[in-house]
């Protein structure tokens, strides 16, 4: 029974999307089936589970650890699940997409995120990597007829699967170092000998670096996010941009702060360099970019660094910022997204930053929304992204890394340019006739405003979810 | 009489792997990959792991690649065409694909220096090397117990990868 207690979230979700798939399959053909709504049945049960799992450390098949990190890494996971299934439901029946695959695919997606951030397996772990990704790799080519879609997907797929292999290779080494792809058992192993480490284990902390470092999209391993996140249906880019990475940064936090902790001081110069380069390409190249979605795929690189920041500052505030960051990152750039797709239509979907100009004469409401997300991921004060920002900066100083917080600081000044030229673009220019925004329906707008709502009460009030987070990070690390 | 075998079978796998993306003719290939999935198996054989020398076979070298084929005959897939240099992407043209290559063989080295670094006995002692892995009674084993979540987990991989594929392959729109 207490197996089935730990995996109980994923397993609610992998219901939900099984229900998901027969729903479709004996729907007629005309008839009009809610089922999104089956979807959001799931994760608000795998809120619930999570919640009532709360502080009891359950175990599950010696691989599935549901400490409380795992959970808040879940709750997150599912958050962004429902916002982006709130958003979905015009914008599938807009864009044609096939609506019950589409939501199974979300669903299995989400599946494999909350079982990457539980795993303590390095083999679970890379099941779930996939279980995730190939999801993911689909939904971004759904809309067959487009052609940019389809390039993207295959782009995503053919990197991805490479990087996969990258990941494989370091799970095979680790293997070869400890005998097990158990967590515990890898950490035993190096601290054996961490005064002098064998070349078996530089490789398969090497390997599954660059495996994770894809993953969050950290330059160098990043070439494939502007292409996969311009081409897919922008709902479905709120939902990768965020999901993925948090999932991501989870089993990277995870892998690295318990099976490599042995060999922190050696791997935190590595990844102080990748951060550092993260966030220069993704600010310095953002700022040259003109297509909006393009953009927040930079942002998105540039809050990668800041998040691998976190990870390199892991004292017990760096850690509890990681969570903190994911969460109010993930909030504000799946709203923006969600808006992005709200004001497309079924011609002019690509998120050109023209599509933009005079945004508040046509629909006021939608700009203003526009304009808090944004405003949140360059960190803005009464946002979340200032307290997350400041909270990873105040991090990383206190551990020593001062280099890394004025880079930090400074590319996230830089990044307020790209994020203010939309924001002058929607208020500034009276291009009113132009714009013409498609209406649209309760439910995106009821996710549209709890997403704005989460991010000002991430900025006004943090204390509760900064508590939530030092809470969660302590019971493992 | 062991090594000298490993040689052969090492030598089969790797110069067949290397002229599977040499070839412009996608139909040799898939034929030079079988032949390196053999060089495989006889690696697996030489590991005493027979179980897994035997499905290497069955599944890739047979079933696996038999699919290949057909998708490759069904698509009558030309040769390749050379490679073009398109000046809207300077990355992909020759010069910086080289990086690429260099950049293999950079972790070709890295490798070839961790293996010669490790000592032979370490090799034989290493954690996880026993005859536990040769028999299939023992493969079950640790299928159902150590790994039970991973292998129920690898279900839902599996059940997505076809949702998916349907999703991308079937004919109305």
């Amino acid at each position: 029974m207490d197996n089935l207690q730990a995996i109980m979230p994923m397993l609610i979700v992998t219901l939900a999307a099984m229900a998901t798939m027969l729903a479709e399959a004996f729907r007629r053909k005309d008839e009009r089936m809610p089922i999104g709504g089956l979807g959001v049945i799931g994760l608000v049960g795998a809120i619930a589970a999570a919640g009532l799992l709360w502080d009891r450390n359950a175990v599950g098949f010696g691989v599935i650890q549901a400490d409380n990190f795992s959970l808040f890494v879940t709750v997150v996971v599912a958050v962004i699940g429902l916002f982006t299934i709130m958003f979905s439901s015009e914008v599938v029946e807009r864009e044609g997409i096939p609506s019950g695959e589409y939501y199974t695919l979300t669903l299995f997606s989400v599946v494999g995120m909350m079982m990457m951030a539980s795993a303590t397996d390095l083999l679970v772990i890379f099941i779930a990597l996939e279980i995730m990704s190939i999801a993911v790799y689909v939904l971004t080519g759904i809309k067959r007829t487009d052609a940019a879609g389809t390039e993207a997907s295959f782009k995503y797929f053919l990197l991805g699967s490479f990087s996969s292999a990258f990941f494989l290779y370091g799970i095979a080494f680790s293997y070869a170092v400890s005998g097990s792809t158990r967590l515990d058992a890898l950490s035993t192993a190096i601290a054996q000998s961490a005064s002098a480490p064998g070349p078996m284990v530089w490789l398969a902390m090497g390997l599954l670096l660059v495996g994770f470092a894809f993953k969050v999209s950290a330059v160098p391993f990043h070439m494939w996010t502007p292409d996969a996140y311009e081409g897919a249906p922008t709902v479905v880019t709120g939902f990768m941009s965020t999901g993925v990475k948090a999932a991501a940064v989870a089993a990277f936090l995870r892998v690295f702060l318990s099976a490599f902790e042995p060999l922190r001081g050696d791997w935190t110069q590595l990844l102080t360099w990748i951060a550092m380069l993260t966030m220069v390409v993704g600010t310095v190249v953002g700022v040259a970019q003109t297509n909006v979605k393009r953009m927040l795929a930079y942002s998105s690189i540039a809050h990668a660094g800041y998040l691998l920041a976190g990870i390199i500052a892991a004292s017990a505030i760096g850690k509890s910022a990681v969570l903190f960051y994911l969460a109010s990152y993930a909030v504000a750039n799946v709203g923006a997204f969600g808006v992005i797709a709200f004001i497309a239509t079924r011609e002019r979907n690509t998120g050109e930053l023209t599509d933009f100009t005079g945004l508040w004469y046509a629909k006021p409401m939608l700009a203003v929304l526009m304009a808090v997300f944004l405003l949140s991921l360059g960190g803005f004060p009464p946002m979340a992204g200032f307290i997350a920002k400041w909270y990873i900066f105040a991090a990383a100083v206190n551990e020593g890394f001062y280099t890394l917080a004025i880079v930090g600081v400074l590319t996230s000044v830089v990044s307020v340019f790209f994020y203010l030229r939309i924001v002058v673009m929607m208020f500034m220019s009276s291009n009113k006739a132009e714009l013409e925004v498609p209406p649209f329906g309760i439910v995106g707008t009821l996710g549209l405003a709890l997403a704005a709502i989460a991010t000002f009460y991430l900025g006004i009030l943090p204390t509760r979810l900064i508590d939530l987070a030092t809470q969660s990070i302590s019971t493992i690390f | 009489m062991d090594l000298s075998l490993f040689y052969l079978f090492g030598a089969l796998t790797v110069a067949a792997s290397f002229f599977v993306i040499a070839q412009r003719n996608p139909m040799h290939s898939v034929i030079l990959l079988i032949a390196s999935f053999i060089g495989l198996a006889g690696l697996y054989v030489l590991l005493d792991a027979p179980f897994t020398a035997v499905t290497q076979i069955i599944v890739y070298a047979g079933a696996i690649m038999v699919l290949f084929l057909f998708v490759v005959m069904l698509l009558n897939a030309p040769r390749e065409d050379p490679p073009v240099v398109d000046p809207r992407r300077p990355l992909l043209s020759a010069g910086p694909r080289r990086i690429g290559g260099v950049l293999s063989l950079v972790f070709l080295a890295e490798i070839v220096w961790a293996f010669s670094r490790v000592p032979t006995t370490a090799m034989n002692d290493a954690p996880g090397i026993g005859d536990r892995v040769s028999s299939v009674a023992a493969i079950g084993l640790e299928i159902f117990t150590t790994h039970t979540f991973a292998f129920e987990a690898t279900s839902v991989l599996i059940l997505v990868a076809m949702v998916g594929a349907v999703v991308l392959a079937r004919k109305n729109l």
